[in-house]
């Protein structure tokens, strides 16, 4: 009988034993969330991604962009949306426009420079240092300095 | 040898930049939506939810829109300006209850002072997101052919009132 | 009474610092031995006043002493002791406190390995140094006393926030702090050699571990704050391009560069004029580092309360130290000498040349961090500048100098054949393609940039061993161990730092390509399979701690029918500053992670939970360890023994049978 009691109790545990549900009710939409909303910065908490902040305007947000996954807009479309109400300041990529060139293309330039600059003072040190050649005084004062420092240690 | 003073003057122009920074705020996102049509609506009135308020009703006139809520805590903080403003009549302020509970919304105001001309109620914050609200309270200026004027981030005082806001309705209400 | 002691110690030390830095320079400028030799005495004694000051701070903490506004602004009495005196770094005064106190470490430490140096070199960089400590000292005493006292005291502290109440809090600011400040050292070096007009190969040999040590502080420090945030944020990332983040890696790119430009003029005696200003950009980015946190001029998830008039304060600082070595820069700098000549191809040349790419990455981030301030600050609109930035910016500029990274060691000083490279290093380049290829396609995933990632990796692994074969088969005579042995210790260092970036590389390119992540609707009893791995979710019960509440979940996790593990993720509530914290469960191994954080408690007695599967995330900071280890090795190098002991210090390394020409 007790026996029987017992599998009584086990029962529920084995049925209950089954695959969990993904949160979302669409996961594959989710998914585009998500990868939409790393790129968006949420305003509220404004060093977390959309995807990361847990602010009441931040899920508001994400059912806008989900409503708009489920109209089939474009991420091009739903950032458009985003910025026409926000301004660039939504956006964690930049877009290039006349104000960020030379934030893209700023790290390149001084790659660019930086790399001249660096084989034009090469090629005139290779010119104007001449090699140095050790004279016979040399030679004898190293020796010296040898001979101390086998001496000391 | 002038190439020995260029980090100096990169430098120096990084140290200009840093002092301006130090006077900005760099949490104020300024909108995109001042000079542009402001966003249609038409919502359910918070005392009369069988009545609506719509941006249509509001045409011919330069009015007041500000984004409160009974939770938020700079809403309190700007009430005594909003009350003033209100009586002197100058310029017409309607509400809009963000994200908020009806009964708390209606309580809130019965017990601090209503400002508000008609107050509208935005419970799922989608009127919020197409003004591009990110904190309440918010306030825009609009004019009398519905084009936001400005925006104001976070609770008014009296001098963005006197020296910004008021000049600018007063211009508008020439036009 | 105690917090006044400290207080006092604080306006002593002040005036030790003024006299440090003002009677050794002038000292040295004259030649007045007696002017000169105050400077080792006065560092030592502001040693001894700052941690006096940090001691009474500290006991503050211990006592719970209320009366103290940053200690009741900053704890609680339920706060755990060590967590009280974590608290002392827990916010802007004190973090200030332990950054003075750790520049007095690094002067005393000066003051001890200095025998070999010049009198008045080390008078100059003692007053250098005590001229830093002026400005810190003067700022906490003018804007920034942890010793206020708040009348009447208190009943109880407002806490500490709950996101620094971890061990990751213990540890990171002062490795971090060690870092920055370290880096003073370098600094205060450049100074006193522009000062003097002495610089020379003996400059940068002196100045070598200094460097070095600073940035292995700052490498771990960075990795302990990197794995803090990975576990303690909640959701599984490591590194977010934060401001406050890139205010750290910003000096140690700089300071990467110095590192290797340092060899260059320690061999050559060449390129000293950049060598210097890479000198004074490393720590003047700390510096700057240090106001970005605290002026708030960005906004950041770290921001201390920010006050203007302490911005203003580090800025005019700033303007004055970094706009001075500058100005003495512009002046000096024209007057130094070419030193030694080397070819195109050469070690030398493709040292600068990484030093080329690590300063253009680290312009990159500078841009990345401060580009937003920049078109506000003129009225240009504001934007955003995040992770998909310097993911596209970072990358490209990386990629060439970790492939320089494999050639430069194999090249020979002075003049190399890029025919004789190519045909030295052909096995490794054939063995990396090969591996960059291949392996993706084992694992079962191909894109491109996880190929990247794994030829960069296995590129500088098998460059490396070519390397050390290449050695150890020139020492014909030995036994292969025993040639081991015989490589000098600063050339194992390299070898060793260069395989921690390969080991980092694998990390980034393996989490990047192969994680999971499950956001699930979890009830009780109910499994989910990710990475091969079964989670199965036993309930919540509530707990209490010390000063929170919480709810503890409870997986059980299984392979393959064998038992793994059980991990306990919580949802804590701190109630003094009434804030929730996700306290993420972690299973950490050498291959990979398991990730649990739990969410919300959904409707029908469900939790929110994520689970995540990171394969080889914990490489990451395990490659910035084992590149600090490399930093130990070579900064603990014969040489530099020798050095200590030998005033001729520039023929060192030359009695030694085989010549270990090492970077």
């Amino acid at each position: 009988m007790r026996r029987w009691l017992l599998v009584l109790l086990l029962i529920p545990c084995l049925v209950s034993a089954e695959e969990a549900k993904p949160l979302a009710e669409n996961p594959q939409a989710e998914a585009r969330l998500k990868t939409l909303a790393l790129e968006l910065r949420c305003l509220v908490c404004q060093n977390q991604t959309l995807a990361d902040s847990t602010a009441p305007l931040a899920e508001d947000l994400r059912r806008e962009v989900r409503e708009m996954i489920a109209k089939n807009m474009s991420d091009q479309e739903i950032r458009d949306f985003l910025v026409q109400r926000y301004g660039d300041f939504v956006l964690y990529r930049p877009p290039l426009k006349a104000t960020t060139t030379f934030l893209w293309l700023g790290p390149f330039l001084l790659l660019v420079v930086g790399g001249v600059t660096l084989a034009l003072a090469l090629r005139r040190r290779a010119k104007t240092v001449p090699d140095p050649t050790l004279s016979a005084e040399d030679h004898q004062a190293v020796a010296q300095m040898l001979s101390e420092g086998i001496k000391r240690s | 040898m002038k190439r020995f003073l260029l980090p100096l003057a990169i430098f120096v122009v990084v140290v200009g930049f840093l002092g301006i920074g130090l006077t900005l705020n760099p949490r104020e996102v300024p909108s995109p939506l001042v000079g542009k049509p402001a966003p249609e609506f038409a919502l359910p009135q918070l005392h009369d939810p069988q009545q609506m308020l719509s941006l249509q009703d509001l045409r011919g006139k330069v009015w007041l829109l500000n984004f409160w809520a009974s939770w938020c805590g700079g809403c309190k903080e700007e009430h005594p300006v909003l009350m003033q403003l209100a009586k002197n009549g100058e310029v017409p302020i309607y509400g809009m209850d963000y994200k908020d509970r009806r009964d708390e919304g209606v309580a809130w105001l019965r017990r601090w002072g209503n400002p508000y001309s008609v107050i509208a109620v935005d419970e799922s914050g989608r009127v919020g997101i197409n003004y591009g609200v990110y904190g309440v309270p918010e306030t825009y200026v609009i004019d009398k052919a519905g084009v936001i004027r400005y925006k104001q981030i976070g609770p008014l005082d009296e001098s963005i009132l006197d020296k910004k806001i008021m000049p600018l309705v007063r211009e508008l209400q020439q036009q | 009474m105690i917090p006044e002691i400290g207080h006092f110690a604080l306006i002593l030390a002040l005036c030790v610092a003024v006299v440090q830095g003002s009677l050794p320079i002038y000292g040295a400028a004259v030649g007045n031995a007696a002017l000169m030799s105050v400077a080792k005495p006065a560092a030592r004694g502001q040693f001894i006043l700052v941690l006096l000051a940090f001691c009474c701070l500290g006991y503050a903490f211990a006592v719970k002493d209320f009366s103290v506004l940053y200690v009741a602004a900053t704890s609680n009495s339920h706060l755990p002791l060590h967590y009280r005196l974590a608290a002392i770094w827990g916010a802007h005064e004190g973090s200030l406190l332990l950054w003075t106190f750790i520049l007095t470490v690094w002067m005393v430490a000066v003051t001890f390995f200095s025998e070999h140096l010049p009198e008045a070199m080390r008078a100059r960089i003692l007053g250098v140094m005590g001229l830093v400590s002026l400005g810190f000292l003067l700022f906490m005493l003018t804007v920034s006393n942890p010793f206020e006292r708040l009348i009447p005291a208190a009943a109880d502290g407002r806490d500490l926030n709950p996101l620094l109440q971890d061990p990751g809090m213990v540890m990171h600011p002062p490795m971090l702090y060690m870092g920055y400040v370290g880096f003073s050292v370098a600094f205060a070096f450049a100074i006193a050699a522009l000062l003097g007009g002495n610089l020379d190969a003996a400059w940068a040999r002196w100045s070598r571990p200094w460097t070095t040590a600073a940035w292995c502080f700052l490498t771990v420090g960075i990795a302990l704050g990197s794995g803090w945030a990975y576990y303690e944020l909640g959701w599984g990332g490591w590194w977010f391009w934060d401001p406050v983040e890139n205010a750290s890696f910003m000096p140690w790119l700089a300071g990467t560069a110095l590192m290797h430009s340092l060899a260059v003029t320690d061999k050559r005696g060449g390129f000293k004029v950049w060598t210097v200003l890479l000198a004074i950009l490393a720590f003047s980015l700390s510096l700057v580092g240090t106001f970005l946190v605290r002026s708030g001029v960005l906004t950041s998830v770290h921001a201390f309360a920010t006050d203007p008039k302490r911005g203003l304060f580090i800025l005019v600082f700033l303007a004055i130290v970094i706009g001075g070595s500058l100005v003495l820069y512009a002046w000096r700098a024209p007057r130094v000498g070419l030193g030694g000549g080397f070819d195109m191809v050469s070690r030398e040349a493709m040292l600068l040349g990484n030093n080329v790419l690590l300063v253009a990455a680290l312009g990159s981030v500078f841009l990345g961090t401060l580009y937003p301030l920049f078109l506000d600050a003129m009225g240009l609109g504001k934007i955003s500048v995040g992770p998909p930035y310097f993911d596209t910016v970072f990358v490209p500029l990386m990629t060439p100098a970790i492939f320089l990274m494999g050639i430069g060691p194999l090249a020979q000083w002075k003049k190399a054949s890029l025919p004789d490279l190519a045909r030295r290093l052909r096995w490794a380049f054939g063995a990396s393609v090969v591996t960059a290829l291949l392996l993706p396609f084992v694992l079962g995933k191909w894109t491109p940039l996880l190929s990247l990632g794994l030829l960069l990796a296995s590129w500088v692994v098998t460059t490396a061993a070519v390397n050390v074969w290449e050695r150890v088969s020139r020492l014909v005579d030995t036994s292969v161990m025993s040639a081991l042995v015989t490589l000098p210790r600063a050339y194992w260092g390299m070898v060793v730092a260069h395989c921690g970036i390969a080991v980092f590389i694998v990390g980034v390119t393996m989490v990047k390509g192969f994680e999971v992540e499950q956001d699930l609707r979890m009830n009780v009893g109910e499994t989910s399979t990710i990475g091969g791995y079964t989670f199965r979710f036993d309930g919540v019960q509530n707990i209490k701690g010390p000063n929170y509440t919480a709810a503890r979940g409870m997986f059980h996790v299984s392979q393959g029918g064998h038992d793994v593990t059980d991990m306990f993720p919580e949802k804590r509530h701190y109630p003094v500053q009434n804030q929730a914290m996700t306290e993420a469960a972690i299973d950490t191994g050498l291959l990979r992670d398991l990730y649990v954080s739990l969410g919300e408690p959904l409707p029908g007695g469900a939790w929110s939970v994520r689970l995540y599967h990171k394969p080889f995330i914990d490489w990451i900071w395990g490659g910035c360890l084992i590149m600090a280890l490399g930093g130990v090795l070579a900064m603990t190098d014969r040489r530099y023994r020798l050095a200590g002991r030998r005033e001729e210090s520039l023929v060192s390394d030359l009695p030694r049978p085989v010549g270990p020409e090492v970077s």
